[in-house]
């Protein structure tokens, strides 16, 4: 349950639900280049709950966040070293297709990336590509339950056809985030999702978050404390390139044990 | 006249030096002790300067140098004696050479008292007019030196002024390339009218039957004419169409692996060279349309048991369908490395592979600015005329068989106008309206190529 920085010290204090970690990282090391980004980062994240990574800016916490989904693959001077499990399964091992990783751990981005195509296109893209459907009145409920879900469908289910690009930048964002959950992911990574919209519109993916949570483990970076206080249960913090203390968001914030997370959380630096 | 020109010009350049080392010494002068209280940097006044000293007296100059030999032909005209101006244009112009000839050292063609005389007046009317304008320019420069002199100081805005005149002559400089395109377009269109007057338009732009061969004198037969554009046109459509099937996929294609496939290194050394491509000149591509491709098409068509001649559509539009893959390529190259990659991120974060990413992403997002290459590279395809010439031969014939020689617009363009022809018969007018027509069609690709990729960056900047 708890997220911690090695198994030994792993609490088992839930009486009911002794789970397994759904993501387990150990000495993770990245590179870009001759440049070490990453340093052993050793973390387990839970499963249906919201762990938020901060840190300053350049601290590889969005690196790490990348390497959960092989998004740095794509990043042909970059080179991951290190054991990352998936429900006990190596994600970086030979036989691990990334491409059907991915289908099972989406990712939203900082900003809204909404293809140019109609919002139902969009929805249906991850479902298209992986076959997910077997007919065009599944594909719409697909669509649909994803819309619903991510708290769109409302506003947008009498204008599936247009351009998904013409919504405002929190409507994208939630397009996004139905994008992501139409594969049914088991994991949701988020890169700073609200840093680009306003405040309501912040509210309003942090209540999504606080509603997914019950369905998936939610992975979310954010320079906001405040946010990563109001939306996560679990916290990490990262600081040049390590990790420095992971734990309840409630003991991060009140009680941490390194003098850095003290400092970076009462604003004395980042 | 001759060598005044030159010296004017290098006096010009001493001044414009002068004045410039004057202004700016005036305007340091002027600042005292304190040089960052001027208004506008030293160099500015010592341009403001040159430009007041120069710029009056090059216009002057330039104006005379335009209209100056024109004014004074006006003049000559007007002052010739009664007997002459009564005679008929074409020996008024030969007697007006002539004096000319006198008055300024050449052969003249005969020689008389009057043409003497006039030699005379016109020899000092030259004389006494380019006293006048050496004159204006020297008092011009004084004037404008002393009025800007005047006006440099401590607070004067010289930068401000110099940044008008660079202003001006940005928009002279414009307005140079519009008016010569409005020239050209006017030429065609009063030629094209003259053209009209002869032969009915709409059987010009619908008749079937191209042979512009006209009758030169009453008696000759079986030399009617007929300018039915319709052969040339089909001609030109069939070979751009060739062209593109053959330029689109490659280049596209190309494009495509450069910019999504290729490592940064390839794509480096290869773009470069394909746009070599390009380079080539058309007259080369037809050597090899004529001397390789055309005797190929030929074997292998005969080799399958159909008809076909070294010159011909086919071989035509595959050279040029070559010659244009570098601008299809480029292009697009350009445009799907516009795409922004948080699309392509967006794609793969879905569990998208590469391929489907590019066929489902990217290249719908680039498609507007695909397209915009695509129009450009088809404007140029029915604008290419020299690898036609060679490959595809100047019969009009008006078939859809790509094995048989067609010819184009330009090429008949080209025929019509080489050689010796008057230029008021049908058939060198009809190169005109041959020409509007073409300029007609490219104008309106180019118009909805433009309004496609502004389209396209209205979404993503």
């Amino acid at each position: 349950m708890d997220t911690s920085v090695s198994p030994a010290t792993q609490t088992t204090d839930t009486p009911s639900a002794p789970e397994a970690p759904k993501v387990r990282a150990r000495k993770v090391n990245v590179f870009y280049g001759n440049k070490q980004a990453l340093f052993d980062v050793n973390l387990d994240i839970s499963d249906r709950s919201v762990t938020s990574f901060i840190g300053p800016s350049g601290c590889g916490k969005s690196t790490f966040l990348r390497c959960i989904n092989r998004m740095n693959d794509t990043i042909d001077i970059c080179r991951v070293e290190g054991d990352i499990h998936l429900d006990g399964k190596d994600i970086y091992a030979r036989d691990v297709d990334p491409v059907i990783l991915r289908a099972s751990v989406g990712m939203v981005f900082q900003k809204p990336n909404p293809f140019p195509k109609s919002i139902f296109d969009n929805v249906a893209y991850g479902p298209r590509i992986h076959g997910l459907a077997s007919n065009p009145e599944e594909l719409s409920e697909i669509v649909e339950t994803s819309l619903r879900r991510a708290g769109l469908w409302t506003e947008v289910a009498d204008r599936l056809d247009e351009p998904g690009t013409g919504l405002s930048g929190g409507q994208q964002q939630r397009l996004v985030i139905a994008r992501a959950i139409a594969v049914r992911p088991e994991v949701i990574l988020m890169d700073e999702p609200c840093s680009a919209l306003d405040p309501i519109a912040t509210a309003r993916i942090e209540e999504l978050i606080d509603d997914l949570r019950n369905n998936y483990c939610i992975i979310m970076v954010t320079h906001s404390m405040a946010q990563a206080a109001r939306v996560s249960q679990h916290t990490a913090f990262f600081h040049l390139g390590k990790l420095v203390e992971a734990g309840p968001t409630e003991q991060i914030f009140t009680n941490p044990n390194d003098k850095r997370t003290q400092d970076y959380i009462t604003g004395r630096f980042g | 006249m001759q060598n005044f020109l030159p010296i004017a010009m290098a006096a010009l350049v001493v001044i414009t030096l002068l004045a410039w080392f004057n202004g700016r010494t005036k305007a340091v002068a002027s600042a005292g002790v304190h040089p960052s209280s001027l208004h506008s940097l030293p160099g500015y006044s010592g341009t403001y300067l040159a430009i007041w000293s120069v710029l009056p007296a090059f216009i002057l100059l330039a104006l005379f140098g335009l209209f100056g030999d024109l004014l004074l032909n006006l003049q000559m005209r007007q002052s010739l004696p009664a007997n002459i101006r009564a005679l008929p244009v074409e020996q008024v112009e030969l007697f007006m050479r002539n004096a000319r000839a006198l008055a300024f050292g050449g052969t003249a063609s005969e020689t008389s008292a009057t043409l003497l005389d006039t030699a005379k007046t016109y020899a000092s009317l030259s004389r006494t007019s380019n006293f006048a304008v050496i004159g204006a320019v020297i008092l011009l420069t004084i004037g404008g030196f002393l009025f800007a002199r005047g006006r440099i100081g401590k607070n004067f805005r010289a930068r401000n002024h110099v940044e008008a005149v660079i202003f001006g002559v940005l928009v002279v400089c414009s307005g140079i390339a519009i008016l010569t395109t409005l020239g050209i377009v006017l030429s065609l269109l009063t030629e094209s009218l003259r053209f009209f007057s002869e032969i009915n338009a709409l059987d010009f732009l619908f008749g079937l039957k191209w042979s512009p061969q006209t009758a030169m004198r009453a008696d000759q037969v079986g030399q009617s004419g007929s300018f039915g554009a319709v052969p040339l046109f089909a001609g030109t459509f069939l070979i751009t169409f060739i062209a593109m099937v053959v330029a689109a996929p490659v280049g596209l294609y190309s494009a495509i692996y450069l910019s999504e496939y290729a490592k940064p290194a390839t794509r480096r050394i290869v773009k470069p060279i394909l746009e070599i491509l390009a380079g080539v000149p058309t007259v080369v591509y037809g050597f090899f349309a004529l001397l390789t491709i055309g005797p190929f098409i030929r074997q292998a068509a005969e080799a399958v048991g159909l008809s076909a001649q070294t010159q011909s559509a086919l071989s035509a539009g595959l050279v040029m369908g070559i010659m244009i893959i570098p601008f299809v390529s480029s292009l697009s190259d350009d445009v799907i490395n516009a795409v922004p990659q948080a699309l392509r991120d967006g794609s793969y974060a879905m569990g998208a592979t590469q391929a489907e990413t590019v066929r489902n992403v990217v290249f719908p997002a680039a498609l507007p600015g695909i397209m915009g290459a695509l129009l450009l590279a088809i404007s140029r395809a029915i604008g290419e005329t020299m690898i036609v010439v060679m490959a595809a031969g100047q019969s009009a014939n008006l078939t859809a068989n790509p094995l048989e020689p067609v010819t184009t617009v330009t090429v008949q363009i080209v025929t019509l106008l080489t050689g010796d022809q008057e230029f008021d018969s049908a058939k060198t007018l009809s190169a005109f309206a041959l020409g509007l027509v073409l300029f007609i069609i490219t104008l309106v690709l180019n118009i909805i190529s433009l309004r496609v990729v502004r389209k396209y960056r209205e979404r993503y900047d």
